[in-house]
Parts: structure tokens; C-alpha cells; sequence
């Protein structure tokens, strides 16, 4: 009697786990069907199995779209932006969490405050600001702002992680002489690498996602990242809604592989904020 | 920060040898960092308090105002209508997202951490949507959800219920709430894993106990479990908090600058960009306003709702 109880608690369970994953997958199987089949298809009858695979969709999204150009801007400024901010936030988290001096838990403090500023209500002055600068419609300007927006979470998780490392290895290499750069290179990066990872991982989304700052700051088409091309590109083929699968796919494309090699990493920055 | 000597008592608590740092290690290390982030982080909100002060005329400054622009913007047509719409509809978009995303995502982890069988693979799943584009996210619905060709009316009508196929995004009843669904299925992955985690920390002897003293499982669940989870509430609510005024991406693509509909959809991020772009002679004046308004509300409240969550935490 319990134990066929205990089989109807699983198989609900069981049934309510797969129904939610099929709304949370139903929808990208959706479009990645959608990439394959003809527009008149699509248009006739929106669900459905493609008739044969036509790759023409994707030839056409990546060729005319010039979303291949949008991607390699994108893959530019995401890459740049996160290796800046995880160098500078490596250093900064290094020395908040082992050096003492006055001050240290104010810059602390003042970093971390970053965590709960709205950051694009600054945009307005940055546009000016980049203005002044010649940065407006530049790729190193989008790369500056990215690194900088991703400090504070950055801080905060390598400082989380340093705070369970014990100090006793760059103890001993401290009394074997190695001068404080030599330390951080040598000794505490290398322990650093799991939260260095997390981090790498947090910031890569975002920055290749962001539609904000390029909307505003970007003009030139050439210069353009995956999503405000994306909405030039839902402008032009608006009526081809093929091509527009398929360009959404590539666009998802990175995302798709971050996201397989690195669920361990994206797992331990979404809880990053329980280890407090 | 530039006087590298600590205190000994603090050195000799250390256990390593802290605070022989030099001056120039310290600035060498934190600089960058500080440089980069208050550059591009802090100074323009410094900027855009220092903008609201002045009235001006395109982009030059024409009379200093005070808080001249913060009355202008809370009393005159449009802005003193928009601005209580806008920041009503983010204020039913946070409590939808807590009732929906952060609810469904505690069931969710739950039901992961009873049945363990299958949980990697079913919290994978569950947080796919967490990695792609806002935008992109926005983009994908508004297909799927199209009126005529959009997949969503085309099953409801297969299965007899046409009826309930409507222009989902069109309609100024249905559109807020749509725009909750969607951004739920994008987030959900996070209530549920930082949920999933919180759970597995607290200790099972607490549970069984309960269960010998004869509490039932979902009596057990809200007296035992729950309280423990409240820092996990805490942190899931200030993100949530945080992120629905951060709203743009997803409403930009779902409903245009102009949020939907009769405006159904408009929330404060687009309200801002709107006055910051798309605004008159003294856009930068009025817009500079709205966002310290906005700053303030929001590192204001997260504060306190961090605080007040604080206080109720429970430690096993």
C-alpha cells in the first residue's frame, strides 16, 4: 500500500518536472524547427515538421543579414571586455582579501555598492562623456563600459573565494623572497582559477547580450553587436519569418556552447550570493 | 588606502604577515579596478545628479534650476502621467514575478530535491532560457505569440479552444501579464538553483525530527524548511527587485520604445530612455532627474528590504 503510494508521488512528480520542461524547451525547439522549414510553410501552418533540411535559411540569414559581421563584433568587444574586467578585479579582490591598510573596507564597500546600482541610469553622461572622449561609435568604448559594469560582481565573487583559501602558501613563498607581483602571478591566480572561471562565465552572457549601450552609443552598421543588428535585421525580413528563426539560432549559437561546457561554473555564480 | 601600515593587532589576527604591504603595491593593484569603475560606474551617476541641477537648451546648460527639473518632471503632461503609470506597471511586474517566477521556481527545486533522479538534466533544462538575450527572448515570443501565424493561437485553435486566441501583445489586458510569463521563463533557473542549494544545506535531522514529533511533510515544509530558506528569499527578492527596474531589453522587443499597447507595458527604463533621447529642448535636465529619482528608489529600497530580510533570517 505506501509503496504504491510512493510510485503515484513519483510518477506525478515525474509528470510535473517533464510538463515544465517542455514549456521551458518547447519554445527553442520551436524556433530551431522553424529554421529549417520554408517561410510559405510557416505561413500556411505554424507548427509543423520542416519537409526536407534546407539550409538555405541560414545562408541567407548570415550572408545578407551580415549577422556574420555583427558576430564577430560581438565575439570582440564580449572577449575583450570580460578578460579587462576579470584582470582588474583579480588584482583589486587580491588585495581587499589579503592585504591589510586604512581604507581597505571602504573601497570594499564602495565596490560592492556596484552590486545594487542601476548602472544604465548613468547612460545619458556616458554618452556625452564617450563624446568628449571620441569613444562614441567605437568598440574599445563598449569594451570599457562592460569591463566596468562587471566589476562589482566580479570583486565580489573572487572575494568570497579568497575568503575560504587559506593564506599559508603565499606565506611561505613570501619568506622565500617573491615580491608581491611575483605572488599574485604565481601563487594566488592559479589558486584563483575556479572563481576565476565563475566569473568569466557570469560576465560572458551578459556582455554578449547587452542591447542597451550599443542601441545608444553604436552608429555605424559595421559596428554593430548581435543585438542591436538582430533588431535591424527583424526590421528588414519582418515578413520572412525563416530567416528570422535561423538568425535568432546563430545568434543563440554562443550561448548554446557556454552553456554546455560550463554549467558547473554558471550553477556556482548563481548561488555566489548564498556562501555570505 | 595610502598609508600601507595596519594595526598590529589586526596583522597578528591575520596569521600571515599582512600589512607589510607597501603604498605602491596597494595602488598598483586597486587602482585599475577603481579607475575603470568609477569612471564608467559612479561618475556618470555623479554627472547625471550634477545634469538634473540645470535647465537647458539641446545639450548646453542654459540656467541652473536646483530642483527645478524634479518639479517640472512629477507635474507636467505627459511626464506627471507616465511617470506614476510607468512606475505602477514595475511595481505589478516585481509582485507578479515574486508570485509566478519565484514561487513556481521554489516548487521546482523542491520537487528536484526530493527527486533527485534526473536532477542535473532537469535543472539544465529548466535554466536554459537563462543564458539567451533578453532581446532575443523578446523577439522569440513576439513570434510564437503573433496573432495570425504565431504557433501559440494556431495550437489554441487546433485543440477547439478558439476562444482563448487573442493578440496576446496587442491587448492592453493581457499584455503586462504576458510580459511577466516571459520574463519568468527566462529567469526561472535562478529562484530554482539558488533555492535547489539552500535546500541542500540544511541538515535532514531537523526534518525527521519534525517527522517523529508527528508534523506532517507540508507542515514540516512551512515550520521547519521555509524559515531556513529565508536568506535565499532574501537574496531571490533584492535580484528580483533589482532586475525589474532594469526592465528594458525584453519590453523593448516585446512592445516597442513606447511599451506595448497604450502604453500597457511601460516601465521605468523605457520611460527614461524615451525622455533621454527622445525628449524636448530640456531632455538632458528632465531625464537627468527622472534617473536619480529612480536611483534613489531603488538603492533605497534594496537597502531596506535587505536589512528588514536580514533581521528574519533563522541560522540551523
Amino acid at each position: 500500500m505506501t509503496t504504491r503510494r510512493r510510485n503515484v508521488r513519483v510518477l506525478v512528480v515525474h509528470a510535473l518536472l517533464w510538463s515544465y520542461a517542455a514549456v521551458a524547451f518547447g519554445p527553442l525547439l520551436l524556433v530551431a524547427i522553424g529554421s529549417f522549414r520554408s517561410n510559405a510553410d510557416i505561413l500556411r501552418q505554424p507548427v509543423g515538421l520542416p519537409d526536407s533540411l534546407d539550409l538555405g535559411n541560414y545562408v541567407r540569414a548570415w550572408e545578407t543579414a551580415s549577422i556574420s559581421t555583427y558576430f564577430a563584433n560581438s565575439l570582440l568587444v564580449t572577449v575583450a571586455a570580460v578578460a579587462l574586467c576579470v584582470a582588474v578585479s583579480a588584482m583589486a579582490a587580491y588585495a581587499l582579501s589579503r592585504w591589510r591598510f586604512r581604507g581597505r573596507a571602504l573601497l570594499a564597500a564602495f565596490f560592492l555598492s556596484g552590486l545594487m546600482i542601476p548602472a544604465k541610469l548613468g547612460l545619458l553622461p556616458v554618452f556625452y562623456m564617450f563624446q568628449s572622449m571620441g569613444l562614441i561609435d567605437t568598440r574599445p568604448g563598449l569594451v570599457l563600459l562592460y569591463a566596468a559594469s562587471g566589476v562589482p560582481f566580479s570583486i565580489f565573487v573572487i572575494m568570497g573565494f579568497m575568503r575560504g583559501l587559506p593564506g599559508e602558501l603565499e606565506e611561505a613563498a613570501r619568506l622565500d623572497g617573491a615580491n608581491e607581483g611575483r605572488l599574485f602571478v604565481s601563487i594566488a591566480l592559479p589558486l584563483m582559477r575556479p572563481a576565476l572561471a565563475v566569473v568569466t562565465v557570469f560576465q560572458f552572457a551578459p556582455t554578449w547580450n547587452d542591447f542597451f549601450y550599443p542601441l545608444v552609443l553604436m552608429r555605424s552598421d559595421s559596428k554593430y553587436t548581435v543585438p542591436v543588428g538582430l533588431t535591424r535585421f527583424f526590421g528588414e525580413f519582418a515578413t520572412d519569418r525563416a530567416t528570422l528563426f535561423a538568425g535568432l539560432v546563430i545568434a543563440l549559437v554562443p550561448l548554446a556552447l557556454v552553456f554546455a561546457f560550463a554549467t558547473k561554473q554558471i550553477i556556482a555564480g548563481l548561488t555566489a550570493g548564498m556562501s555570505r | 588606502m595610502t598609508t600601507g601600515r595596519a594595526r598590529p593587532s589586526r596583522a597578528a589576527r591575520g596569521g600571515y604577515r599582512a600589512g607589510r604591504t607597501s603604498p605602491a603595491w596597494i595602488a598598483a593593484f586597486c587602482l585599475p579596478a577603481l579607475v575603470l569603475y568609477g569612471l564608467f560606474v559612479v561618475v556618470p551617476l555623479g554627472t547625471a545628479f550634477y545634469y538634473g541641477l540645470f535647465r537647458w537648451e539641446g545639450i548646453r546648460p542654459a540656467e541652473f534650476a536646483g530642483l527645478g527639473n524634479y518639479g517640472e518632471v512629477l507635474t507636467r503632461y505627459p511626464l506627471n502621467e507616465e511617470i506614476p503609470a510607468a512606475l505602477w506597471h514595475n511595481v505589478l511586474f516585481f509582485a507578479g514575478t515574486m508570485a509566478v517566477q519565484n514561487t513556481v521556481g521554489l516548487g521546482l527545486a523542491v520537487l528536484l530535491y526530493r527527486n533527485p533522479r534526473g536532477k542535473r538534466f532537469f535543472q539544465t533544462v529548466f535554466s536554459l532560457p537563462y543564458l539567451i538575450s533578453p532581446l532575443i527572448v523578446g523577439y522569440i515570443w513576439s513570434l510564437l505569440l503573433s496573432p495570425t501565424f504565431g504557433p501559440i493561437n494556431f495550437m489554441l485553435r487546433a485543440v477547439g479552444l478558439d476562444s482563448w486566441a487573442r493578440p496576446w501583445l496587442g491587448d492592453p489586458d493581457t499584455a503586462l501579464p504576458v510580459l511577466i510569463l516571459v520574463n519568468a521563463w527566462q529567469w526561472i533557473g535562478g529562484p530554482m538553483l539558488i533555492f535547489l542549494a539552500a535546500l541542500g544545506g540544511i541538515p535532514r535531522e531537523l526534518e525527521e525530527a519534525a517527522a517523529m514529533d508527528g508534523a506532517s511533510p507540508s507542515r514540516a515544509f512551512w515550520s521547519v524548511r521555509f524559515p531556513l530558506l529565508m536568506p535565499a528569499v532574501g537574496v531571490i527578492t533584492v535580484l528580483t527587485f533589482i532586475g525589474c527596474f532594469n526592465l528594458f531589453d525584453l519590453v523593448y522587443a516585446l512592445g516597442g520604445s513606447d511599451g506595448g499597447p497604450g502604453g500597457a507595458m511601460d516601465v521605468l527604463g523605457l520611460l527614461y530612455y524615451r525622455t533621454a533621447f527622445e525628449g524636448g529642448t530640456n531632455a538632458i535636465g528632465e531625464s537627468s532627474a527622472l534617473a536619480i529619482m529612480i536611483f534613489i528608489l531603488v538603492f533605497g529600497a534594496s537597502l531596506v528590504l535587505e536589512r528588514f530580510l536580514r533581521r528574519r533570517e533563522v541560522t540551523p
